[in-house]
């Protein structure tokens, strides 16, 4: 029943999803309001048929019923509600139903959201989510269904993939990877819309676009700190990053989504750049289904398994006819896409922002030739090869310098022309702030000169983007004589955008120090323990009491319980942990993290003997590790704090502020965001 | 005016194919260096001394019998072989996983020494997806009934 219901759905929903389509775009090409009427009651019943599809899929795995043939491949009665509910995006059908969910919701939002829009530039954008939609919902039909039957009937399933049932995390990154992904594509419709409509011309587009492609980067952002934070919790090893290609798959489009957010504003400010930010849009989506393809045609452990199954070669035609029929669009139109405006100096605002692309734009392709390049060596040369960690480090890490160092100088210059008194007056303080940064991290003993241009060049961008928040707080202190708290709080009250992107500096500045610490202050060791024996890392000692098995309904577990001491004090015990699933020969470890702010101790039991006299442990101490996790959290509330500006709120509020700043005035008040 | 612009444009090209130039320069050069290959243990001997010293993925079964695990030095020595018969000897620092033993598949990263011995600096377990019965005393709980007998294996 269930199984019929969901099928039927999709099937449905698939017929219905063509239709909206054609009729959204025929409607707005004829300008035919019948049409478009109908185009978008079909789109909102896509939404409502995959919806029903999703919902009983989720019936299907809580009432365990495997009958389903996603049931029957990740589902199982031991595993707990949350496990089984988020089982839902474990495998590859359930994922792409979820991701059909997402995208149709979004759809019916947007065309909600905008009902009374003038012009046709939203029934085109619906047009183009539909047709994306139709990509999905063909997969669900064929390749990818979820609803198939099994017969005969198991009486249980496996459960889900064991990594994904051992940490709570699974329960959250997912979902904002796929809200992030997935989010790229309303401002890819948008831009496709603005192109068929006409509209590309006109400024209206522009706003809307960066809106959403903010609303998709917050969630990628998310998701890409919880996969760090899942992979430091769950794998054992005591990293956050390894430039794996399926944590590259999400960090190749943050990258260009990161881009758009900068050089958007340009176009804004200054009509320039309207072609490469289109272009922007554009890659920014066929990244995700890119990076889609990657994590799911099992393409990554060879080449050769995606072609056994068919799903791979849907992804591949389907991101060529994106790429094909995009840019075509884009090329075709390029004359309307002429800048307005000039670039007025070779020291200003917008040229900074054009360099922040140029870097932004070297680090996708640098990442993404890394992460292709393996793929495109075994298909025509037939050798398995992969591209290691220090090609990823060595080539990034530059342009993560020169990244920061934009980062400080940006804020610190206005729009159009710097003269030299502006340059030295801005740019004065976060040099002395470079300095700082360089005599304390040499200080703190780092030598490698990676280490040190990060620490110096996050010491500058640190200084320049706090100095912009005390100055403007500072300045309306003196003109409104409002209590400091008041004021920071006006401040950027009135001036969202600007002060959310620089909220999101130092929520990335956070981070860049929490990975540059503990990736140079790391200090890690290995031992066998007797019961009873101790050993010493850093200032801590750690104790191993005892090993000891325990049932759980959905696995097995040995734990290792250890005392932590300073000195002969004790200060905690911690209890790492592997867990054996059924379904898997090899246990998932399960490191027990004491979190503090200054650093966390990672403790993981690696083995034991059989008889449970010994064990060995990993001890690590990861100086500044939570502020990877804190400075994502900043990041995302940055971009939530600058969601909320629009341009009327602005232009009186700038005006207010202007007046009301005394001359030596913060240049930047001219504004980040327009 | 519009010959000062002409000659900008030209200068800016210029700046541009010189910078994709370098870029795409770097690029390869970096990869090239860093290209890690995966061989198998007769893929690696059929090298010769191409295969010496240079960051390798090597693939294959650990050889029964070949385990020496000396849990208080933390130092493992095993035998990685391949379905034609060849092998290679395998040092590592670190605990095994838990569940290493005779047969399985394991890839080994490192570099292969003129000494004939292939160190190892991550070593990985293939990671199969399909179900296997535990061999037995494999299972944990079988594990912790030897556990409380303090009997071991």
């Amino acid at each position: 029943m269930t199984r019929l219901l969901g099928s039927t759905s999709l099937l449905v929903a698939l017929g219905v999803a063509i239709y909206a389509s054609v009729a959204l775009m025929w409607g707005a090409r004829r300008k035919r309001t019948d049409l478009l009427r109908s185009g978008e009651l079909a789109l909102y019943t896509v939404w409502g048929l995959v919806t029903a599809a999703t919902l009983s899929m989720v019936y299907a795995l809580v009432s365990h019923d495997f009958s389903v043939k996603y049931v029957a491949m990740v589902g199982s009665r031991a595993t707990p509600l949350l496990y089984t509910v988020i089982s839902l995006w474990g495998a590859l059908e359930g994922s792409i139903l979820f991701w059909i969910f997402v995208l149709t919701s979004l759809s019916a939002l947007v065309t909600y959201q905008n009902r009374q829009r003038e012009g046709t530039l939203v029934p085109y954008a619906g047009g183009v989510l539909m047709l994306i939609s139709t990509f999905f919902l063909i997969l669900l039909a064929g390749p990818a269904n979820p609803f198939g039957l099994v017969s005969p009937i198991p009486a249980d399933g496996p459960g889900p993939n064991p990594l994904l049932q051992n940490h709570p995390l699974m329960a959250i990154h997912p979902p904002l990877l796929y809200l992030g992904y997935v989010g790229m594509s309303v401002p890819f419709a948008f831009g496709i819309g603005a192109v068929l409509s006409g509209e590309i011309e006109t400024d209206g587009w522009i706003r809307l676009t960066r809106k959403w492609t903010l609303v998709a980067w917050t969630f990628l952002s998310a998701a890409i700190v919880a996969g760090m934070w899942w992979s430091y919790e769950v794998l054992g090893w005591g990293g956050y990053w390894a430039w794996d290609p399926v944590e590259n798959a999400s960090f190749i489009p943050w990258l260009t989504a990161t881009a758009f957010l900068h050089s958007v504003m340009v176009q804004e400010r200054r009509g320039l750049l309207k072609l490469w930010n289109l272009n922007l849009i554009v890659a920014t989506f066929a990244l995700t289904i890119l990076g889609t393809f990657l994590t799911r045609s099992g393409v990554l452990s060879s080449v050769h398994a995606f072609s056994e199954g068919p799903i791979g070669r849907y992804f591949l035609a389907f991101i060529a006819i994106v790429l094909i029929a995009s840019f075509a669009l884009v090329a075709g139109n390029s004359e309307r896409l002429r800048p307005t405006g000039s670039l007025d100096a070779a020291v200003s605002r917008e040229s900074v922002f054009l360099l922040n692309n140029l870097f932004l734009t070297a680090f996708t392709i640098t990442v993404l030739v890394g992460t292709l390049f393996p793929l495109v060596a075994e298909a025509i040369r037939g050798v398995k090869i992969s591209v290691g960690e220090p090609f990823f480090n060595r080539m990034t890490l530059p342009i993560c310098a020169a990244l920061l160092f934009l980062m400080g100088v940006g804020p610190a210059l206005p729009w159009r022309v710097a003269t030299r008194d502006v340059v030295r007056r801005q740019l004065v303080p976060p040099a002395v702030g470079a300095i700082v940064g360089l005599i304390a991290s040499l200080l703190f003993g780092v030598r490698s000169p990676y280490a040190l241009a990060m620490f110096t060049f996050g010491a500058f961008a640190l200084t320049a983007n706090v100095r912009e928040f005390v100055e403007g707080t500072v300045a309306r202190r003196r003109a409104h004589g409002e209590a400091p708290p008041i004021a920071l709080a006006r401040l950027v009250g009135a001036n969202r955008r600007r002060y959310g992107g620089y909220l999101a500096h130092i929520g990335v500045l956070t981070i860049t120090l929490g990975i540059g610490a503990s990736a140079t202050f790391r200090t890690e060791r290995e031992a066998t323990l007797r019961k009873g024996d101790v050993m010493e890392v850093g200032r801590f000692s750690v104790r191993l009491d005892d090993v000891f098995y325990r049932q759980e309904p959905q696995r097995d577990v040995m734990t290792a319980g250890v005392t932590i001491l300073r000195g002969t004090r004790e200060v905690g015990r911690m209890e790492p942990r592997m867990n054996f699933y059924p379904t898997s020969e090899q246990p998932v470890p399960t490191p027990s993290v004491r979190s503090r702010p200054a650093g966390d101790l990672y403790v993981n039991l690696q083995a034991f003997a059989q008889d449970g006299s010994t064990a060995t442990l990993r001890v690590i101490i990861e100086p500044l590790v939570p502020w990877i996790w804190t400075g994502g959290m900043i990041v995302c509330l940055g971009a939530i704090v600058s969601l909320g500006g629009g341009r009327k709120e602005r232009a009186p509020a700038v005006a207010r502020v202007r007046t009301a700043a005394p001359p030596p005035a913060p240049i930047g008040l001219e504004e980040a965001a327009g | 005016m519009s010959s000062v612009q002409g000659r900008r444009r030209s200068a800016l090209v210029v700046a541009i194919v010189i910078i994709v130039a370098a870029f795409g320069y770097l690029l390869y050069g970096g990869i090239d260096k860093n290209v890690v290959f995966f061989l198998t243990p007769n893929e690696l001997l059929t090298r010769g001394s191409a295969a010496y010293d240079v960051p390798v993925r090597l693939g294959g079964l650990v050889q029964p019998g070949s385990v020496k695990w000396d849990a208080d030095k933390l130092d493992l020595r095993f035998v990685v072989m391949d379905s034609g018969g060849q092998s290679v000897n395998v040092h590592s620092t670190g605990a095994p996983p838990q569940m290493f033993r005779d047969g399985m598949g394991v890839v080994v990263e490192g570099r292969y020494h003129r000494n004939g011995t292939f160190e190892s600096t991550n070593l990985m377990v293939k990671h199969s997806n399909e179900y296997r019965k535990p061999e037995a005393g494999g299972r944990p709980q079988e594990m912790y009934r030897s556990l409380q007998k303090g009997a071991g294996t």
